[in-house]
Formats: C-alpha cells, structure tokens, sequence
C-alpha cells in the first residue's frame, strides 16, 4: 500500500517534528516560569501560535475561494486547497479555544468568558464549520464547488465585522505579546514561542499538504467509478444484444 | 434593474399576500417565541424589561430565517427558478427584488414584535430615530444576508438544517450591534459610547452584504 507521503512531505513532517520537541522541551524545561502567572505562562509557547495558524488557514481558504471564482485562475485544484485548509482551521480553532480554556479557568477563575477574541474565534468556528457543512452537500463537482467557493468568501467578509463588532463590545484578552515596537517577551521565552510560530506552520503545512493529496485521490477516485459504471452498463448491454441476436 | 427588483419583490409579496403563510404563521410565531421567552426568564423580576432589545432581535433573528426559507420554497416548486433563470431579468435585480420582499416582510413583523415587547414586556419605546434606523439598517442587513445563502442552499435537500448554520454566525454582529444599539436608545444597556458606532456597524453590514448580493447572485442562480 502507498501512502500520500513523498519525500518532500517526510522531510516537512520531520521538521515539524523536530520543531515540536524543540517547543515543547524550551517551553517545558528551559524556560523559567512567570512572576505573576508562574507556570501557566507556558501555555503561550503553542496558544497564539496555534490561534494564528487557524486564522491563517481560514485566510487560506478565502483566498483559495476567490482565486477558484475568478475566471481566469479558476482551477478545481484551488477547490480543494479552500476545503482541506478549512478542515485543517477549523481542527486549529478548535484547539485554540481549548487551549484557551485551559488557561483561562485557573487565570480569570472561568472556562469561558465573553471577552472579544473568545467570541471572534468561536463564531469564526461556526462560521467555518458551516463552510464545511456545505461542502459536503452532494452536487455536481463544478456546482458544488463554485458554491462552495462563494460560501466560503460570504463567511470571510464577515470576519472582519465580527472582529469589530466583538472589539467593542467587551475586551478583556491581553494586548499582542510579540507585535509591537518592545515585545514583552525576552530571551528563551522569546525563541521558544517563535519556535512554537514554527512548529505548527510546519505541522498546517505538512497536514494540508497530505489531506489535499487525499482528497485529490477521492475525487479521482469519484470520477473512476462513473466511468467503471458506464463501461460496465455498455458491456451489459452488448451482452444483452448478443443474445437477443 | 430596478425594474426587474421592483417585478420580482411585487411576485413575492403578491404570493404573501394570497398565500397568507407570513401572517398566519411566521407572525403568530413571532408572538409565541416572545411568550416563550417571558416563560424562561421568570417575568416578573423585571429581567424582560432589561432584556427586551436582545430578545425583540432574537425573535427578528428567527424570523428572518422562516421568510428567507419561505422566499426560496416558492421558487422550488413547479420549476420556478428554471423560470426565473430563463425570464432574462437581471440576477442583480432579482437580488434586490427578493431581498426587498424579506425586508418589507421583516418590516412588517418588526412591528408586530415591537408591539408585543411593550405589551407583553413593560417596555417603553424611547429614542424612535435610533429605533427607527436600527431596524432600517438591520432589516437591510439581514435580508440581504439571508437572500444570498437563501439562494445557495436552495435546491439543497438539506437546505432547512443548512440554512440556520450558515446563517446565525454570519448574523451574529447584527444581533450584537442591533441589541447593544436599542439598549442606547431604550436606556437598559450601559451607557458605553452611544448608538453611534453600532449603527455605523450596522450599515456596513447591509452595504457589504447588499454589495456581495448584486455580484453574486447571478453566479448563484446558475448553481442552484
């Protein structure tokens, strides 16, 4: 049996591998814990990470859609990239707000709590998850993937209005760490969280990479078995005309 | 186009009105969702009062729903939207003809649940020109919304399961800005920044989705 893996995706896989351990070693044994958070600090070394890399996947898919619903770049490869990137955000997402979770009920004393990016980041959950809702409707391949591809755009200009609408209602999340003149992030800390960024841009890219090739596969393999079942119905049916003359 | 808008919203709203379903059963359910609302929250500590803005949006929320469902079932049957595809009118203007209908029809239903929140609720209906242009801004949004995934589950076997999906999250910030907008103008929210903002939310809403519509729905109508 052959797998999706080529020696490419290998040595990605490896990478992101090798990244991963690195992470987890710097921000399990390496790095102090925090003054104020003390070893909950740790947590940052993956959650915006892998809260990035969701929202970069859903950026992906957006993309993806609009290059599938521009004439002249449409391809049916731009299709699949849009679905499996959003199968891949919505895994991130989920993770995201888990991981959040994990950090807000011994921080703020609550799992969940109505704060601006919670609530951005589950409606864009929901968002992409009904994306993918779609996408599963059976249909004819071209039809389902033009309205695929104008779901996936109509739930992408909604992003922004929710982040704003959301921003002003309530905002209790930190500011950004990394992106801003001084990062209050130095030294070891500092490494193993852009070592984090890494890993799991590696392990987005490695995880698409393979689910595209499968799903690649599958509609292949969709398009096989009607030509089968043509070509067996014709050979019925010069079987039946055999024997009738 | 506008034509073509105002050809398609009059069909709609002529099928309304000989059909009655708006009024005999998207109205009626309008009020039964705000008893039931008064049921859940115990009515009498005065938390309706204080709720009335988020609950009035909910029901509208709901109801935008059914008329959405209900504008797409009657093009499914005896293959009117082959008819509408082949009848040469703009899909812009078919667009905003559908869209125009679900608006005038949450219009409608607006105000039959803004009588029922005072009734029924104890609210004073305070600050009309923020009221007013909440819902105008709101309904807009909503209906545009709506038509565009309106259009994109129908023909859909699942669409009555699919529609609500795709739908609520999409409509979140209008529930959020229309609520927290009425809350300014009823005076049962925080005083925050006004209604300003939220109206200003508001219309981008309705501009982008109206805008998205008029492109779009062409290519729609040819997929479903």
């Amino acid at each position: 049996m052959k797998g999706t893996a080529t020696t490419l995706t290998r040595v990605l896989g490896f990478c992101a591998l090798v990244t991963l351990a690195g992470t987890v070693v710097l921000g399990l044994w390496t790095t102090p814990p925090d003054v104020v958070q003390g070893e909950l600090v740790r947590l940052i070394y993956i959650h915006p990470a892998i809260a990035t890399m969701g929202e970069v996947a859903f950026g992906v898919t957006a993309l993806a859609s609009l290059l599938y619903l521009w004439r002249r770049t449409r391809d049916r490869r731009w299709d699949l990239l849009a679905g499996v990137s959003a199968e891949v955000g919505v895994v991130f997402a989920s993770l995201t707000l888990v991981t959040g979770s994990i950090w807000g009920r011994p921080t703020w004393g609550v799992w969940w709590t109505w704060d601006a990016r919670l609530t951005t980041t589950a409606l864009l959950l929901a968002l992409f998850l009904g994306y993918l809702a779609l996408r599963r409707v059976p249909g004819e391949a071209g039809s389902r993937a033009t309205r695929s591809a104008i779901g996936g755009l109509v739930a992408a200009v909604d992003v922004p209005i929710v982040h704003y609408s959301v921003n002003w209602w309530r905002t209790l999340h930190q500011g950004s760490t990394l992106l801003r003149r001084k990062p209050l992030i130095h030294g070891v800390q500092l490494e193993a969280m852009l070592l984090g960024f890494v890993a799991f841009a590696l392990i987005y890219a490695w995880l698409v990479v393979h689910r595209y090739r499968v799903e690649d596969l599958a509609t292949r393999l969709e398009d096989r078995g009607f030509e089968t079942a043509l070509a067996e119905r014709r050979a019925e049916a010069d079987e039946l005309l055999e024997v009738v003359s | 186009m506008l034509r073509d808008a105002l050809l398609v919203a009059g069909k709609d709203l002529r099928i309304e009105r000989r059909s009655r379903v708006t009024t005999n059963q998207v109205a009626p359910f309008a009020v039964v969702v705000l008893v039931l609302f008064a049921f859940a929250l115990d009515p009498d500590r005065g938390l309706l009062t204080r709720a009335a803005a988020g609950l009035f949006w909910v029901a509208v929320l709901f109801c935008a729903i059914l008329a959405v469902q209900r504008s797409f079932s009657v093009e499914s049957a005896d293959g009117a939207r082959d008819g509408l595809r082949l009848s040469g009118l703009d899909p812009a203007g078919i667009f905003l003809g559908k869209a125009g209908a679900v608006a005038l029809q949450l219009v409608a239903l607006e105000a039959l649940l803004a009588a029922g929140v005072v009734l029924l609720y104890g609210t004073d209906l305070r600050g009309g020109v923020v009221l007013l242009a909440t819902c105008a801004a709101a309904t807009i949004g909503l209906a545009a919304s709506g038509t565009v995934y309106g259009v994109l589950s129908a023909g859909l076997r699942v669409r009555e399961t699919l529609l609500p999906l795709l739908l609520l999250p999409v409509a979140a910030p209008v529930l959020l800005s229309a609520t927290r907008a009425w809350e300014v103008a009823l005076g049962t929210g925080g005083a925050g920044d006004g209604a300003g903002p939220w109206l200003r939310l508001l219309v981008i809403f309705a501009v982008v989705y109206v805008a998205f519509g008029v492109v779009a729905f062409g290519a729609l109508l040819e997929e479903a």
